[in-house]
C-alpha cells in the first residue's frame, strides 16, 4: 500500500507543465510589483501594502478552499452566496458576543460545505450543478435572514477587531489567510489526504480502486471550502462593519480565477497551494494597478472595465493553460 | 441513449422503475399539481390576465433554455447566455436610436436593430465554441469568460446608462400581438418547434446527440464533432440575443446592469426539470418547455401567495437538485 502510494505520488505532480505555471505567476507577480514600486510614489507605502493585505485576505481564504475543491475534479460555486450570508449571520449575532459572531459565520459556511458534499457523494448530482443551487439558497437564505438589506454588526462586542485591527503591525485577516495557507500547505504536501485529494482528481474509479475514502474525503473538502468561505464572510462583515447579503455575488469567479492563474489545472489531479495564494494576489494587484492608474487620471476606467478586465484575463489564461496541457500531453507521450 | 426511447414498451412490462416512471411523468406532474394547487389557493388565478402574464415571463426563459438544451445535448454548458442578452439589449436601441449611426429610413433602422444585434452576439457563440473546440478548454470555463466579460462590454458600451425609448416598429416583438397572442408568445413556440424538429428530422441534430452521447465514437464515425460544437454554441448565442432583444422591447428600456441577470440558472433549471440529462447526449426540447413552464409557475405560485423573492431562490434550488437527482435515477434503470 505505501509502495504504491509513493509511486501514485510522484506520477501525481506533473513536472513540466505545472511547475512552469507556477513559476509563472511568480515572475509575473514580482513584474507587476517593480511597475508598481516604479510608476506610483504610493504604491510601496505601508498604507497600500496593509489596507491591500486586509482586503484580498478574503479573496485568498476562498481561492484557497476553491483550489482544493478543483483539485478532486470539482467546482464549487456557492462560496461567493455562502460567504455573503456568513458575513449576515455574523452580524446578526454580533451583539451577542464577538465570538458568537465569529463560530456562528463558521457554522454557517460549514453546514453549506457540509451540504454541498452530501449531495455530491450521496446523490452523486455534479459539482457544478451541486453548488449551483447551493448557492441559490444560500443567497436566498442570507436575503431573507438580512430582510434584503446589509445588516449592522455590533460595536461593543469587539466583533469588529477581526477584520479591521492589526496584530503585530499586521492586519488580523492577513494573520488568518497566512494559518490557512500554512495548513492547506501542510495537508496538500506533507499529509495522505494531500495524496488523496491529489488521487481522486486524477481519477476517482482508480481512487477508489486503491482503496481511498472517496466520499469521505470530498465531503471534508467542500466543508473545508464552505468553512474558508464562511470566515471570509464573517471578514467581510467585521471589516465593513456590516453583514451584506449582496456583497459576495461573483466572488466564486475570482476564486476560480486565482486557483486558474496559480497553475491549478481545472481538470483536477494537481495543484499548488503556494502558486494559488499567487494566483490570488496576481489579481489583486492587477485592480490595485488599476485603481492607481485611475487615480492618475491618465485612464479613465469605469468599474465596468474591470469586469471586461478580469474575463480577458481568464482567456489569457486558460489559452496558456490548454497549450500547457497540451505540451504536457505530447511529452509524456499520450 | 436513444434506445431508451423506443424500446420502452417491451423491456419495462416486467419491472416498472418508480424513478423511471417520476424521471418521465414527474415534470409533467409536478406542472399539472402546481396548476390545481394555483386552481386551488391562488386567487383570480383562472384569468386571462394571469395566462398572460406567465406566458410572457415565461417565453424568454423556454427561447434561451432552448439553446442551454442543444449546447448540454453535446455535454457542454453555456453560462455565458445572460451576458449576451445584455449585449444584445445593449446594441439594439443604440441602432435605432442612432446612436451608432444615424439612419434616416425608420424601416431600415428597425430591420437592423434586429439583424445586427444577433450576428453581433453569435460572433460571440462562435467565440465560445471556438474556445471549447480548439483550445479543449471546459465548456464551464469557457462560456465563463463571456459571463464575466459579456456583462461588461454591454455597460461599457452604454457607459452603464439606461437607455429608453418608445419605438413601436421595434418593441413588436415584446408587446406586439397576433390574433391576441402576445408576438413572443408566438416566437417561443416557433423556436421550440424549429428546434424540435432539428432534432428529430436533421442529419446535424442526431450528430449532436451522438457527439454528446459519446464524442469518441461520434469522432470515429465520422462527424466532424468540432464543427457540430461550435454550432451548438452558435444557436444558443442567437436565440439568447434575441431573449435580450425581446426583455429591452418589453421594457421600453435597456439597462446593461439587469438584461438577462441570472438567465443562464433559469435556463440550466428548465434543461435539468425537463429530463434532459445533463451528461449530454439527450434534447428533450417539449421538457425543456414543460421544465420552463415549471420553474414558471413555482416562482409565480410563491409571489402570488406572498412567499419572498429570496425564499423563492430557495425552493428553486431544492427543485434543481431534486429534479437532476430523479433523472440521474431514472437513467440508471
Amino acid at each position: 500500500m505505501n509502495a504504491i502510494l509513493k509511486t501514485a505520488a510522484k506520477t501525481f505532480t506533473p513536472k513540466s507543465s505545472g511547475d512552469l505555471a507556477r513559476l509563472g505567476v511568480f515572475v509575473a507577480l514580482a513584474g507587476l510589483i517593480l511597475f508598481g514600486a516604479l510608476r506610483y510614489d504610493n504604491f510601496l507605502s505601508p498604507f497600500n501594502i496593509l489596507s491591500f493585505l486586509r482586503y484580498n485576505s478574503m479573496f485568498a481564504l476562498i481561492a484557497l478552499g476553491m483550489a482544493f475543491v478543483i483539485m478532486t475534479g470539482g467546482i464549487d460555486l456557492s462560496v461567493g452566496a455562502v460567504a455573503a450570508m456568513s458575513s449576515v449571520v455574523a452580524a446578526l449575532l454580533s451583539p451577542y458576543h464577538w465570538f458568537a459572531g465569529l463560530s456562528g459565520g463558521l457554522a454557517a459556511g460549514l453546514v453549506v460545505g457540509l451540504i454541498n458534499g452530501f449531495i455530491v457523494t450521496k446523490m452523486r448530482i455534479q459539482p457544478f450543478i451541486a453548488t449551483l443551487a447551493t448557492m441559490l439558497a444560500a443567497y436566498g437564505t442570507g436575503l431573507l435572514l438580512a430582510d434584503n438589506q446589509s445588516v449592522s454588526v455590533s460595536y461593543d462586542t469587539g466583533f469588529t477587531i477581526i477584520g479591521q485591527d492589526d496584530f503585530l503591525g499586521f492586519p488580523i485577516p492577513a494573520w488568518i489567510a497566512i494559518v490557512a495557507y500554512i495548513v492547506g500547505w501542510i495537508v496538500l504536501e506533507r499529509r495522505a489526504l494531500g495524496r488523496h485529494i491529489l488521487a481522486i482528481g486524477d481519477g476517482e474509479a482508480t481512487a477508489s480502486l486503491m482503496g481511498l475514502k472517496v466520499d469521505r474525503t470530498l465531503l471534508a473538502v467542500y466543508a473545508a471550502s464552505g468553512f474558508l468561505a464562511g470566515l471570509a464572510g464573517v471578514i467581510l462583515a467585521s471589516q465593513f462593519g456590516a453583514g451584506q447579503p449582496t456583497e459576495g455575488v461573483g466572488w466564486e469567479l475570482f476564486a476560480i480565477a486565482s486557483v486558474v492563474v496559480g497553475g491549478t489545472l481545472l481538470t483536477g489531479g494537481s495543484g499548488s497551494v503556494g502558486a494559488t495564494l499567487g494566483g490570488a494576489l496576481l489579481l489583486g494587484i492587477v485592480f490595485n494597478i488599476l485603481n492607481f492608474e485611475n487615480g492618475l487620471g491618465v485612464i479613465s476606467l469605469s468599474a465596468y472595465w474591470q469586469s471586461v478586465i478580469r474575463g480577458s484575463f481568464l482567456l489569457v489564461v486558460v489559452i496558456l493553460q490548454a497549450g500547457l496541457v497540451k505540451k504536457q500531453d505530447k511529452a509524456s507521450g499520450m | 441513449m436513444m434506445m431508451t426511447q423506443t424500446s420502452t414498451p417491451t423491456s419495462n412490462t416486467r419491472k416498472i422503475n418508480p424513478m423511471g416512471l417520476i424521471g418521465r411523468y414527474g415534470t409533467f406532474a409536478a406542472f399539472l399539481a402546481l396548476v390545481v394547487f394555483n386552481i386551488l389557493f391562488t386567487p383570480n388565478f383562472l384569468s386571462w390576465q394571469t395566462l398572460n402574464v406567465n406566458l410572457t415571463q415565461v417565453a424568454t426563459i423556454v427561447i434561451v433554455a432552448i439553446g442551454m438544451t442543444l449546447v448540454i445535448a453535446t455535454g457542454g454548458i453555456d453560462l455565458s447566455v445572460g451576458s449576451l442578452m445584455a449585449i444584445s439589449g445593449a446594441i439594439a436601441p443604440m441602432i435605432f436610436m442612432g446612436g451608432l449611426i444615424p439612419i434616416d429610413n425608420m424601416a431600415v433602422a428597425v430591420t437592423l436593430s434586429f439583424v445586427v444585434p444577433v450576428i453581433i452576439v453569435m460572433a460571440f457563440g462562435w467565440f465560445n465554441g471556438f474556445l471549447v473546440t480548439r483550445f479543449a478548454i471546459q465548456p464551464i470555463v469557457a462560456t465563463l469568460v463571456l459571463f464575466i466579460a459579456g456583462r461588461g462590454i454591454a455597460q461599457v458600451a452604454t457607459n452603464g446608462n439606461l437607455q429608453v425609448f418608445k419605438n413601436e416598429a421595434f418593441q413588436f416583438i415584446g408587446m406586439g400581438r397576433v390574433m391576441g397572442i402576445p408576438a413572443q408568445v408566438i416566437i417561443m413556440l416557433v423556436v421550440a418547434l424549429l428546434a424540435h424538429c432539428l432534432i428529430r428530422y436533421t442529419v446535424i441534430g442526431r450528430q449532436i446527440i451522438a457527439v454528446g452521447g459519446n464524442e469518441k465514437a461520434a469522432r470515429l464515425t465520422g462527424i466532424p464533432v468540432r464543427k457540430v460544437k461550435t454550432f451548438v454554441y452558435v444557436i444558443s448565442a442567437a436565440l439568447a440575443a434575441l431573449a435580450g432583444l425581446i426583455v429591452v422591447a418589453r421594457n421600453s428600456s435597456s439597462d446593461a446592469n439587469l438584461v438577462g441577470l441570472g438567465m443562464e440558472l433559469d435556463a440550466i433549471a428548465a434543461v435539468a426539470v425537463g429530463g434532459s440529462l445533463l451528461t449530454g447526449g439527450r434534447a428533450n426540447i417539449l421538457g425543456t418547455l414543460l421544465g420552463a413552464f415549471v420553474i414558471q409557475l413555482v416562482r409565480y405560485t410563491l409571489l402570488a401567495n406572498g412567499v419572498p423573492d429570496a425564499a423563492a431562490l430557495i425552493v428553486k434550488a431544492s427543485l434543481i437538485v431534486i429534479a437532476v437527482y430523479i433523472q440521474q435515477r431514472a437513467d440508471k434503470v
